[in-house]
Protein backbone atom coordinates (compact mmCIF):
# COMPACT_ATOMS: atom_id res chain seq x y z
CA UNK A 1 0.00 0.00 0.00
CA UNK A 2 1.35 3.39 -0.95
CA UNK A 3 1.32 6.26 1.54
CA UNK A 4 -1.75 8.48 1.41
CA UNK A 5 -0.18 11.51 -0.25
CA UNK A 6 -1.51 15.03 -0.64
CA UNK A 7 0.49 16.74 -3.35
CA UNK A 8 0.11 20.52 -3.28
CA UNK A 9 -0.96 21.86 -6.69
CA UNK A 10 -1.07 25.60 -6.01
CA UNK A 11 -0.33 28.05 -3.23
CA UNK A 12 -3.29 28.16 -0.83
CA UNK A 13 -5.46 31.24 -1.38
CA UNK A 14 -6.42 31.39 2.28
CA UNK A 15 -5.51 29.74 5.63
CA UNK A 16 -6.33 26.04 5.55
CA UNK A 17 -7.73 23.93 8.37
CA UNK A 18 -6.17 20.54 7.71
CA UNK A 19 -7.31 18.96 10.96
CA UNK A 20 -9.60 16.60 9.02
CA UNK A 21 -6.70 14.97 7.21
CA UNK A 22 -5.85 12.43 9.91
CA UNK A 23 -6.57 8.67 9.90
CA UNK A 24 -9.49 8.81 12.34
CA UNK A 25 -11.36 11.26 10.14
CA UNK A 26 -10.47 9.62 6.82
CA UNK A 27 -10.86 5.93 7.55
CA UNK A 28 -14.31 5.44 6.01
CA UNK A 29 -13.87 7.79 3.06
CA UNK A 30 -13.12 7.02 -0.58
CA UNK A 31 -10.57 9.06 -2.52
CA UNK A 32 -13.42 11.03 -4.12
CA UNK A 33 -14.95 11.79 -0.74
CA UNK A 34 -11.57 12.92 0.60
CA UNK A 35 -11.21 15.31 -2.34
CA UNK A 36 -14.56 16.87 -1.46
CA UNK A 37 -13.65 17.58 2.20
CA UNK A 38 -13.81 21.26 3.06
CA UNK A 39 -10.50 22.63 4.30
CA UNK A 40 -11.02 26.35 3.82
CA UNK A 41 -11.51 28.91 6.54
CA UNK A 42 -13.57 31.46 4.62
CA UNK A 43 -16.95 31.24 2.83
CA UNK A 44 -15.24 30.49 -0.50
CA UNK A 45 -15.53 26.76 0.21
CA UNK A 46 -12.06 25.45 -0.60
CA UNK A 47 -12.00 21.65 -0.72
CA UNK A 48 -9.08 19.18 -0.73
CA UNK A 49 -9.34 18.57 -4.46
CA UNK A 50 -8.91 22.28 -5.24
CA UNK A 51 -5.40 22.35 -3.82
CA UNK A 52 -4.14 18.80 -3.60
CA UNK A 53 -3.76 15.74 -5.79
CA UNK A 54 -4.66 12.77 -3.61
CA UNK A 55 -2.93 9.43 -4.14
CA UNK A 56 -2.26 6.29 -2.13
CA UNK A 57 -4.44 4.64 0.49
CA UNK A 58 -2.22 3.83 3.48
CA UNK A 59 -3.76 5.73 6.38
CA UNK A 60 -0.87 4.85 8.70
CA UNK A 61 1.53 6.80 6.49
CA UNK A 62 0.24 10.22 5.46
CA UNK A 63 2.38 12.60 3.43
CA UNK A 64 2.07 16.19 2.32
CA UNK A 65 4.24 16.85 -0.72
CA UNK A 66 4.66 20.60 -0.35
CA UNK A 67 3.87 22.84 2.57
CA UNK A 68 2.84 26.37 3.35
CA UNK A 69 2.66 28.74 6.29
CA UNK A 70 -1.08 28.55 5.73
CA UNK A 71 -1.23 24.84 6.67
CA UNK A 72 -2.99 24.98 10.05
CA UNK A 73 -4.00 22.04 12.22
CA UNK A 74 -1.87 19.44 10.46
CA UNK A 75 -1.95 16.15 12.42
CA UNK A 76 -4.58 17.30 14.91
CA UNK A 77 -5.33 14.49 17.39
CA UNK A 78 -3.06 12.11 15.48
CA UNK A 79 -3.16 8.59 16.87
CA UNK A 80 -0.67 5.89 15.99
CA UNK A 81 0.16 7.00 12.46
CA UNK A 82 3.13 8.59 10.76
CA UNK A 83 2.69 11.98 9.13
CA UNK A 84 5.28 13.73 6.98
CA UNK A 85 5.16 17.29 5.66
CA UNK A 86 7.59 18.28 2.97
CA UNK A 87 7.59 22.02 3.66
CA UNK A 88 6.47 24.58 6.24
CA UNK A 89 3.31 24.42 8.31
CA UNK A 90 1.27 27.10 10.07
CA UNK A 91 -0.44 27.03 13.46
CA UNK A 92 -1.61 24.12 15.63
CA UNK A 93 0.63 21.40 14.23
CA UNK A 94 -0.13 18.14 16.02
CA UNK A 95 -2.57 19.75 18.41
CA UNK A 96 -3.85 17.16 20.90
CA UNK A 97 -1.77 14.44 19.28
CA UNK A 98 -2.02 11.10 21.12
CA UNK A 99 0.66 8.92 19.58
CA UNK A 100 2.56 8.32 16.37
CA UNK A 101 5.10 10.50 14.63
CA UNK A 102 5.04 13.80 12.77
CA UNK A 103 8.00 15.02 10.75
CA UNK A 104 8.02 18.51 9.29
CA UNK A 105 10.80 19.00 6.78
CA UNK A 106 10.48 22.76 7.15
CA UNK A 107 9.55 25.24 9.84
CA UNK A 108 6.66 25.84 12.21
CA UNK A 109 5.59 29.31 11.13
CA UNK A 110 2.47 29.61 13.29
CA UNK A 111 1.85 29.40 17.03
CA UNK A 112 0.61 26.57 19.25
CA UNK A 113 2.38 23.70 17.52
CA UNK A 114 2.09 20.54 19.66
CA UNK A 115 -0.25 22.19 22.13
CA UNK A 116 -2.05 19.68 24.35
CA UNK A 117 -0.26 16.80 22.63
CA UNK A 118 -0.20 13.93 25.10
CA UNK A 119 2.02 11.45 23.28
CA UNK A 120 4.06 10.67 20.20
CA UNK A 121 6.99 12.44 18.65
CA UNK A 122 7.07 15.61 16.55
CA UNK A 123 10.25 16.48 14.71
CA UNK A 124 10.79 19.81 12.94
CA UNK A 125 13.88 20.25 10.80
CA UNK A 126 13.59 24.05 10.66
CA UNK A 127 12.64 26.69 13.22
CA UNK A 128 9.61 27.04 15.47
CA UNK A 129 7.53 30.20 15.84
CA UNK A 130 6.48 31.96 19.05
CA UNK A 131 4.19 30.03 21.42
CA UNK A 132 5.19 26.63 20.16
CA UNK A 133 4.10 23.94 22.64
CA UNK A 134 2.34 26.70 24.57
CA UNK A 135 -1.18 26.60 25.93
CA UNK A 136 -3.85 28.27 23.86
CA UNK A 137 -5.47 31.18 25.72
CA UNK A 138 -7.61 29.83 28.54
CA UNK A 139 -6.25 26.29 28.40
CA UNK A 140 -4.58 24.77 31.44
CA UNK A 141 -1.72 23.14 29.57
CA UNK A 142 0.52 23.47 26.54
CA UNK A 143 2.43 20.38 25.51
CA UNK A 144 1.17 17.56 27.74
CA UNK A 145 3.33 14.49 27.26
CA UNK A 146 4.57 14.33 23.68
CA UNK A 147 8.19 14.75 22.60
CA UNK A 148 8.94 17.79 20.44
CA UNK A 149 12.25 17.95 18.60
CA UNK A 150 13.25 21.20 16.89
CA UNK A 151 16.46 21.14 14.89
CA UNK A 152 16.59 24.93 14.43
CA UNK A 153 15.68 27.75 16.80
CA UNK A 154 12.46 28.46 18.67
CA UNK A 155 10.66 31.74 19.37
CA UNK A 156 9.27 33.27 22.53
CA UNK A 157 6.95 31.50 24.98
CA UNK A 158 8.17 28.04 24.04
CA UNK A 159 6.36 25.59 26.31
CA UNK A 160 4.24 28.18 28.10
CA UNK A 161 2.23 26.13 30.62
CA UNK A 162 4.11 22.99 29.63
CA UNK A 163 2.66 20.14 31.63
CA UNK A 164 4.56 16.98 30.71
CA UNK A 165 6.84 15.74 27.96
CA UNK A 166 10.16 16.87 26.58
CA UNK A 167 11.03 19.71 24.19
CA UNK A 168 14.44 19.61 22.54
CA UNK A 169 15.81 22.60 20.66
CA UNK A 170 19.17 22.26 18.97
CA UNK A 171 19.53 26.02 18.57
CA UNK A 172 18.45 28.88 20.78
CA UNK A 173 15.11 29.79 22.29
CA UNK A 174 13.53 33.24 22.66
CA UNK A 175 12.18 34.87 25.80
CA UNK A 176 9.86 33.30 28.37
CA UNK A 177 10.74 29.68 27.65
CA UNK A 178 8.81 27.44 30.01
CA UNK A 179 6.85 30.30 31.50
CA UNK A 180 4.15 29.07 33.90
CA UNK A 181 5.17 25.48 33.29
CA UNK A 182 3.91 22.82 35.70
CA UNK A 183 6.05 19.88 34.60
CA UNK A 184 8.08 18.45 31.76
CA UNK A 185 11.48 19.33 30.40
CA UNK A 186 12.87 21.85 27.92
CA UNK A 187 16.41 21.31 26.68
CA UNK A 188 18.20 23.75 24.38
CA UNK A 189 21.56 25.33 23.64
CA UNK A 190 20.47 28.76 24.89
CA UNK A 191 17.43 30.26 26.57
CA UNK A 192 16.45 33.92 26.29
CA UNK A 193 15.36 36.36 28.98
CA UNK A 194 12.72 35.59 31.61
CA UNK A 195 13.14 31.85 31.19
CA UNK A 196 10.86 29.88 33.49
CA UNK A 197 8.95 32.90 34.70
CA UNK A 198 6.16 31.72 37.01
CA UNK A 199 7.08 28.06 36.64
CA UNK A 200 5.77 25.76 39.36
CA UNK A 201 7.55 22.52 38.53
CA UNK A 202 9.58 21.13 35.65
CA UNK A 203 13.07 21.40 34.30
CA UNK A 204 14.82 23.80 31.95
CA UNK A 205 18.24 22.73 30.71
CA UNK A 206 20.46 25.01 28.62
CA UNK A 207 24.04 25.87 27.88
CA UNK A 208 23.33 29.52 28.66
CA UNK A 209 20.41 31.49 30.07
CA UNK A 210 20.18 35.21 29.47
CA UNK A 211 19.64 37.28 32.64
CA UNK A 212 18.27 34.55 34.86
CA UNK A 213 15.26 35.81 36.79
CA UNK A 214 15.98 37.06 40.32
CA UNK A 215 13.24 34.81 41.65
CA UNK A 216 15.41 31.75 40.99
CA UNK A 217 17.78 30.70 43.77
CA UNK A 218 21.15 29.11 43.16
CA UNK A 219 21.39 25.63 44.65
CA UNK A 220 24.89 24.53 43.69
CA UNK A 221 26.29 22.21 41.10
CA UNK A 222 24.33 19.16 40.00
CA UNK A 223 25.91 15.92 38.79
CA UNK A 224 23.31 13.29 39.69
CA UNK A 225 22.51 10.07 37.82
CA UNK A 226 19.49 11.73 36.28
CA UNK A 227 21.74 13.57 33.80
CA UNK A 228 23.28 10.47 32.18
CA UNK A 229 19.85 8.80 32.18
CA UNK A 230 18.39 11.79 30.38
CA UNK A 231 21.32 12.03 27.98
CA UNK A 232 20.94 8.40 27.02
CA UNK A 233 17.22 8.78 26.44
CA UNK A 234 17.69 11.93 24.35
CA UNK A 235 20.32 10.16 22.26
CA UNK A 236 17.93 7.29 21.52
CA UNK A 237 15.02 9.61 20.80
CA UNK A 238 16.63 12.49 18.91
CA UNK A 239 20.24 11.58 18.15
CA UNK A 240 23.71 12.35 19.45
CA UNK A 241 23.56 16.04 18.51
CA UNK A 242 20.70 16.64 20.92
CA UNK A 243 22.22 14.40 23.60
CA UNK A 244 25.21 16.74 23.70
CA UNK A 245 22.86 19.44 25.01
CA UNK A 246 22.53 17.55 28.31
CA UNK A 247 25.51 18.61 30.43
CA UNK A 248 27.76 16.36 32.52
CA UNK A 249 27.84 18.96 35.27
CA UNK A 250 25.22 21.66 35.67
CA UNK A 251 24.66 24.70 37.86
CA UNK A 252 21.22 24.31 39.38
CA UNK A 253 18.76 27.10 40.11
CA UNK A 254 15.45 26.49 41.84
CA UNK A 255 12.32 28.44 41.14
CA UNK A 256 10.28 30.29 40.29
CA UNK A 257 10.14 31.32 43.94
CA UNK A 258 7.46 33.86 43.02
CA UNK A 259 5.35 30.80 42.22
CA UNK A 260 5.42 27.31 43.72
CA UNK A 261 9.21 27.14 43.39
CA UNK A 262 9.58 23.42 42.73
CA UNK A 263 11.02 23.81 39.26
CA UNK A 264 14.65 24.04 38.25
CA UNK A 265 16.97 25.51 35.67
CA UNK A 266 20.11 23.50 34.95
CA UNK A 267 22.85 25.41 33.19
CA UNK A 268 25.88 23.64 31.82
CA UNK B 1 16.69 -48.92 32.90
CA UNK B 2 20.26 -48.02 32.10
CA UNK B 3 22.32 -46.61 34.93
CA UNK B 4 23.41 -43.05 34.37
CA UNK B 5 27.06 -42.33 35.08
CA UNK B 6 28.90 -39.11 34.30
CA UNK B 7 32.67 -39.10 34.82
CA UNK B 8 32.31 -41.98 37.26
CA UNK B 9 29.61 -40.16 39.26
CA UNK B 10 26.28 -41.95 39.60
CA UNK B 11 23.21 -39.95 38.64
CA UNK B 12 19.96 -40.98 40.33
CA UNK B 13 17.01 -41.52 38.01
CA UNK B 14 14.88 -39.01 39.86
CA UNK B 15 13.61 -35.48 39.42
CA UNK B 16 13.56 -32.10 41.11
CA UNK B 17 10.09 -30.92 41.95
CA UNK B 18 9.44 -27.19 41.53
CA UNK B 19 6.60 -24.78 42.03
CA UNK B 20 4.88 -21.90 40.29
CA UNK B 21 6.05 -18.54 41.57
CA UNK B 22 5.86 -14.90 40.56
CA UNK B 23 9.01 -12.91 39.98
CA UNK B 24 10.08 -9.35 39.58
CA UNK B 25 13.42 -7.72 38.99
CA UNK B 26 15.24 -4.45 39.45
CA UNK B 27 18.45 -3.00 38.11
CA UNK B 28 20.59 -1.29 40.71
CA UNK B 29 23.35 1.08 39.65
CA UNK B 30 25.88 3.18 41.51
CA UNK B 31 28.88 5.39 40.70
CA UNK B 32 31.20 2.41 41.17
CA UNK B 33 30.84 -1.34 40.76
CA UNK B 34 31.67 -1.75 44.42
CA UNK B 35 28.72 0.29 45.63
CA UNK B 36 26.32 -1.17 43.10
CA UNK B 37 27.24 -4.61 44.39
CA UNK B 38 26.89 -3.55 48.03
CA UNK B 39 23.39 -2.20 47.41
CA UNK B 40 22.37 -5.28 45.40
CA UNK B 41 23.73 -7.73 47.94
CA UNK B 42 22.20 -5.87 50.84
CA UNK B 43 18.75 -5.80 49.30
CA UNK B 44 18.91 -9.51 48.55
CA UNK B 45 20.10 -10.43 52.02
CA UNK B 46 17.87 -12.64 54.19
CA UNK B 47 15.96 -13.76 51.12
CA UNK B 48 16.61 -17.49 50.91
CA UNK B 49 13.16 -18.94 51.37
CA UNK B 50 9.83 -17.37 50.63
CA UNK B 51 8.24 -19.00 53.68
CA UNK B 52 10.33 -17.25 56.31
CA UNK B 53 11.91 -14.34 54.41
CA UNK B 54 8.92 -13.20 52.37
CA UNK B 55 10.75 -13.73 49.10
CA UNK B 56 13.70 -15.42 47.45
CA UNK B 57 16.13 -12.99 45.91
CA UNK B 58 19.65 -12.78 44.58
CA UNK B 59 21.79 -11.06 41.99
CA UNK B 60 21.01 -12.42 38.51
CA UNK B 61 23.91 -10.83 36.66
CA UNK B 62 26.28 -7.91 36.52
CA UNK B 63 25.58 -5.22 33.92
CA UNK B 64 28.20 -3.15 32.18
CA UNK B 65 27.71 0.64 32.08
CA UNK B 66 26.53 0.28 28.46
CA UNK B 67 23.72 -2.03 29.57
CA UNK B 68 22.31 0.09 32.43
CA UNK B 69 19.78 2.90 31.95
CA UNK B 70 22.05 5.58 33.41
CA UNK B 71 25.38 4.38 32.05
CA UNK B 72 26.82 3.43 35.42
CA UNK B 73 27.93 0.01 36.69
CA UNK B 74 25.02 -2.10 37.84
CA UNK B 75 23.53 -5.40 38.84
CA UNK B 76 20.24 -7.02 37.96
CA UNK B 77 18.44 -8.51 40.93
CA UNK B 78 15.59 -11.03 40.70
CA UNK B 79 12.99 -11.43 43.42
CA UNK B 80 10.66 -14.44 43.61
CA UNK B 81 7.47 -14.55 45.66
CA UNK B 82 3.98 -15.98 45.66
CA UNK B 83 2.01 -13.07 44.26
CA UNK B 84 2.05 -9.45 43.17
CA UNK B 85 1.04 -8.08 46.56
CA UNK B 86 3.82 -9.94 48.32
CA UNK B 87 6.41 -8.85 45.77
CA UNK B 88 5.31 -5.22 46.01
CA UNK B 89 5.73 -5.30 49.78
CA UNK B 90 9.19 -6.83 49.45
CA UNK B 91 10.19 -4.24 46.84
CA UNK B 92 9.06 -1.39 49.04
CA UNK B 93 10.84 -2.70 52.12
CA UNK B 94 14.02 -3.91 50.49
CA UNK B 95 14.56 -1.05 48.03
CA UNK B 96 13.48 1.44 50.68
CA UNK B 97 15.85 0.16 53.34
CA UNK B 98 18.77 -1.08 51.25
CA UNK B 99 18.93 0.88 47.98
CA UNK B 100 17.50 4.25 48.95
CA UNK B 101 19.99 4.23 51.82
CA UNK B 102 23.04 3.09 49.85
CA UNK B 103 25.44 5.83 48.66
CA UNK B 104 24.97 6.77 45.01
CA UNK B 105 22.54 3.97 44.25
CA UNK B 106 19.72 4.26 41.71
CA UNK B 107 17.01 1.71 41.01
CA UNK B 108 15.35 0.83 37.70
CA UNK B 109 12.89 -1.68 36.34
CA UNK B 110 14.51 -5.06 35.74
CA UNK B 111 11.64 -6.82 33.97
CA UNK B 112 9.80 -5.19 31.09
CA UNK B 113 6.56 -7.06 30.65
CA UNK B 114 3.64 -8.19 32.75
CA UNK B 115 1.76 -6.53 35.53
CA UNK B 116 3.40 -3.38 36.83
CA UNK B 117 4.59 -3.42 40.43
CA UNK B 118 5.08 -0.21 42.36
CA UNK B 119 8.66 0.84 42.87
CA UNK B 120 9.25 4.60 43.03
CA UNK B 121 5.47 4.91 43.14
CA UNK B 122 5.65 4.28 46.88
CA UNK B 123 9.22 5.28 47.72
CA UNK B 124 8.84 8.75 46.23
CA UNK B 125 6.99 9.83 49.36
CA UNK B 126 10.31 9.80 51.19
CA UNK B 127 10.86 13.11 49.40
CA UNK B 128 8.16 14.71 51.57
CA UNK B 129 6.81 16.77 48.71
CA UNK B 130 10.18 17.69 47.22
CA UNK B 131 10.33 14.66 44.91
CA UNK B 132 10.40 15.40 41.18
CA UNK B 133 8.68 13.22 38.58
CA UNK B 134 10.26 12.89 35.15
CA UNK B 135 8.55 11.05 32.35
CA UNK B 136 10.83 10.08 29.48
CA UNK B 137 8.89 8.33 26.74
CA UNK B 138 6.80 5.64 28.40
CA UNK B 139 8.86 5.46 31.56
CA UNK B 140 8.40 7.61 34.65
CA UNK B 141 11.22 8.27 37.06
CA UNK B 142 11.34 9.89 40.47
CA UNK B 143 14.13 12.08 41.76
CA UNK B 144 14.04 12.09 45.54
CA UNK B 145 16.29 14.54 47.37
CA UNK B 146 18.45 12.85 50.01
CA UNK B 147 21.29 14.11 52.21
CA UNK B 148 23.93 12.80 49.82
CA UNK B 149 22.32 14.25 46.71
CA UNK B 150 19.48 12.63 44.85
CA UNK B 151 17.93 9.14 44.73
CA UNK B 152 16.80 8.21 41.22
CA UNK B 153 14.18 5.49 40.98
CA UNK B 154 11.85 4.27 38.25
CA UNK B 155 8.12 4.49 38.94
CA UNK B 156 7.39 0.79 38.54
CA UNK B 157 8.83 -2.50 37.40
CA UNK B 158 7.44 -5.55 35.64
CA UNK B 159 6.42 -8.97 36.82
CA UNK B 160 6.83 -12.45 35.41
CA UNK B 161 3.90 -14.51 36.67
CA UNK B 162 5.03 -17.79 35.14
CA UNK B 163 8.27 -18.05 37.09
CA UNK B 164 9.37 -21.26 38.77
CA UNK B 165 11.00 -21.83 42.13
CA UNK B 166 12.62 -24.96 43.50
CA UNK B 167 14.81 -26.49 40.84
CA UNK B 168 17.54 -28.33 42.71
CA UNK B 169 20.53 -30.63 42.56
CA UNK B 170 21.93 -32.73 45.42
CA UNK B 171 25.65 -33.40 45.45
CA UNK B 172 26.71 -36.45 47.47
CA UNK B 173 30.32 -37.19 48.33
CA UNK B 174 32.94 -38.55 50.61
CA UNK B 175 33.71 -35.61 52.89
CA UNK B 176 32.43 -32.14 53.73
CA UNK B 177 35.44 -30.38 52.21
CA UNK B 178 35.27 -32.33 48.95
CA UNK B 179 31.52 -31.87 48.54
CA UNK B 180 31.81 -28.15 49.31
CA UNK B 181 34.51 -27.70 46.68
CA UNK B 182 32.31 -29.39 44.07
CA UNK B 183 29.22 -27.49 45.21
CA UNK B 184 31.03 -24.16 44.92
CA UNK B 185 32.01 -24.95 41.34
CA UNK B 186 28.50 -26.20 40.59
CA UNK B 187 26.88 -23.07 42.06
CA UNK B 188 29.18 -20.84 40.06
CA UNK B 189 28.28 -22.70 36.87
CA UNK B 190 24.57 -22.68 37.70
CA UNK B 191 24.58 -18.90 38.23
CA UNK B 192 25.83 -18.25 34.70
CA UNK B 193 22.39 -18.87 33.22
CA UNK B 194 20.52 -15.56 32.68
CA UNK B 195 17.21 -15.40 34.50
CA UNK B 196 18.19 -17.91 37.18
CA UNK B 197 19.14 -17.16 40.77
CA UNK B 198 20.41 -19.38 43.57
CA UNK B 199 19.03 -17.60 46.65
CA UNK B 200 20.82 -19.56 49.39
CA UNK B 201 24.19 -18.55 50.89
CA UNK B 202 26.69 -18.73 48.06
CA UNK B 203 24.01 -20.59 46.13
CA UNK B 204 24.35 -23.63 48.41
CA UNK B 205 22.02 -25.22 51.00
CA UNK B 206 23.36 -27.62 53.59
CA UNK B 207 20.03 -28.28 55.29
CA UNK B 208 17.63 -29.62 52.73
CA UNK B 209 14.22 -30.26 54.24
CA UNK B 210 11.37 -32.69 54.02
CA UNK B 211 7.72 -31.80 54.38
CA UNK B 212 6.31 -32.10 57.90
CA UNK B 213 7.74 -32.92 61.29
CA UNK B 214 7.03 -34.97 64.38
CA UNK B 215 6.43 -31.68 66.15
CA UNK B 216 3.05 -30.02 65.76
CA UNK B 217 3.23 -26.72 63.93
CA UNK B 218 6.46 -27.43 62.06
CA UNK B 219 5.85 -27.48 58.32
CA UNK B 220 9.31 -28.67 57.39
CA UNK B 221 12.15 -30.45 59.10
CA UNK B 222 15.50 -31.98 58.30
CA UNK B 223 15.75 -34.33 55.35
CA UNK B 224 16.58 -37.53 57.29
CA UNK B 225 17.13 -39.60 54.20
CA UNK B 226 20.17 -37.52 53.18
CA UNK B 227 21.71 -36.84 56.62
CA UNK B 228 25.02 -38.68 57.00
CA UNK B 229 24.54 -38.79 60.78
CA UNK B 230 21.41 -40.86 60.20
CA UNK B 231 23.06 -43.43 57.92
CA UNK B 232 21.93 -46.93 58.65
CA UNK B 233 18.49 -45.92 59.81
CA UNK B 234 15.58 -47.29 57.76
CA UNK B 235 14.78 -44.86 54.96
CA UNK B 236 18.31 -43.49 54.67
CA UNK B 237 19.22 -42.97 51.04
CA UNK B 238 22.94 -42.67 51.67
CA UNK B 239 25.64 -45.26 51.17
CA UNK B 240 27.82 -45.92 54.19
CA UNK B 241 30.78 -44.10 52.62
CA UNK B 242 28.83 -40.94 51.79
CA UNK B 243 29.96 -38.36 54.30
CA UNK B 244 28.23 -35.16 53.22
CA UNK B 245 25.44 -33.80 51.01
CA UNK B 246 24.95 -30.26 49.72
CA UNK B 247 22.05 -28.95 47.68
CA UNK B 248 21.76 -26.21 45.07
CA UNK B 249 18.36 -24.54 44.72
CA UNK B 250 17.44 -22.59 41.58
CA UNK B 251 14.63 -20.13 40.95
CA UNK B 252 14.18 -19.10 37.35
CA UNK B 253 12.07 -17.12 34.93
CA UNK B 254 11.42 -20.18 32.75
CA UNK B 255 11.51 -23.98 32.83
CA UNK B 256 14.25 -24.07 30.22
CA UNK B 257 16.45 -21.64 32.16
CA UNK B 258 16.26 -23.75 35.32
CA UNK B 259 16.88 -26.95 33.40
CA UNK B 260 19.96 -25.39 31.79
CA UNK B 261 21.17 -24.15 35.17
CA UNK B 262 20.72 -27.63 36.71
CA UNK B 263 22.55 -29.11 33.75
CA UNK B 264 25.55 -26.83 34.21
CA UNK B 265 25.56 -27.52 37.96
CA UNK B 266 25.40 -31.28 37.45
CA UNK B 267 28.24 -31.37 34.96
CA UNK B 268 30.40 -28.97 36.98
CA UNK B 269 30.00 -31.19 40.04
CA UNK B 270 30.58 -34.39 38.11
CA UNK B 271 33.79 -32.95 36.66
CA UNK B 272 35.33 -33.48 40.10
CA UNK B 273 34.71 -37.24 39.84
CA UNK B 274 35.13 -40.02 42.40
CA UNK B 275 38.85 -39.27 42.79
CA UNK B 276 37.94 -35.94 44.32
CA UNK B 277 35.26 -37.49 46.47
CA UNK B 278 32.13 -36.88 44.42
CA UNK B 279 30.04 -40.04 44.33
CA UNK B 280 26.51 -39.33 43.32
CA UNK B 281 24.05 -36.68 42.11
CA UNK B 282 20.43 -36.70 43.14
CA UNK B 283 17.51 -34.25 43.32
CA UNK B 284 14.84 -33.37 45.83
CA UNK B 285 11.15 -33.97 45.35
CA UNK B 286 8.00 -34.59 47.35
CA UNK B 287 6.72 -37.55 45.42
CA UNK B 288 5.68 -35.42 42.48
CA UNK B 289 2.28 -34.38 43.73
CA UNK B 290 3.04 -30.95 45.22
CA UNK B 291 4.85 -29.15 42.44
CA UNK B 292 3.72 -28.83 38.86
CA UNK B 293 7.22 -28.75 37.38
CA UNK B 294 9.45 -31.81 37.29
CA UNK B 295 13.08 -31.51 36.21
CA UNK B 296 14.31 -35.03 35.44
CA UNK B 297 18.02 -35.61 35.87
CA UNK B 298 17.79 -38.05 32.95
CA UNK B 299 17.10 -35.06 30.67
CA UNK B 300 20.26 -33.17 31.62
CA UNK B 301 22.89 -35.88 31.74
Amino acid sequence: MAALTFTLKAAPPERLDLSLLVPDKLKDLSAREIERLGIGTTPTGVVVGDLFTVSGTDLTDIRFAGGSDRFDGVGTGLKGASLHVDGDVGAYLGRGMKSGKIVVAGSLTGPYGATAATGGVIRVTGNAADATAASIPGAMAGLAGATLIIEGNAGDLLGDRLRRGVILVQGSVGALAGARMVGGTIISAALGRRAGQGMKRGTLIAGTVEDIEPTFVFSGSYTEAFLPLLRRWVASEAGAGFAALVPQVAQRYRGDMASLGKGEILIG
Amino acid sequence: MQDMIVNGVRIDDTFAEAFDMSATGVVITAPTRKWAEIAAKTMTGFATSVIACGCEAAIDCELSPEETPDGRPGFRVLIFGFDAAGLELQLRNRVGQCVLTSPGAACFSGIDGGKRLKLGATLRYFGDGNQIAKKLGRKRYWRVPVMEGEFLIEHDTGMADVAIGGGNVLILGRSQAEVLAAAEAAAEAAMTVPGVILPFPGGIVRSGSKVGSKYAGMFASTNNAFCPNLRGEPGSLLDMDTGSVLELVMDGLSFEAILESMKRALHAACAFGPDKGIQRISAGNYGGNLGRHHFRLRDIV
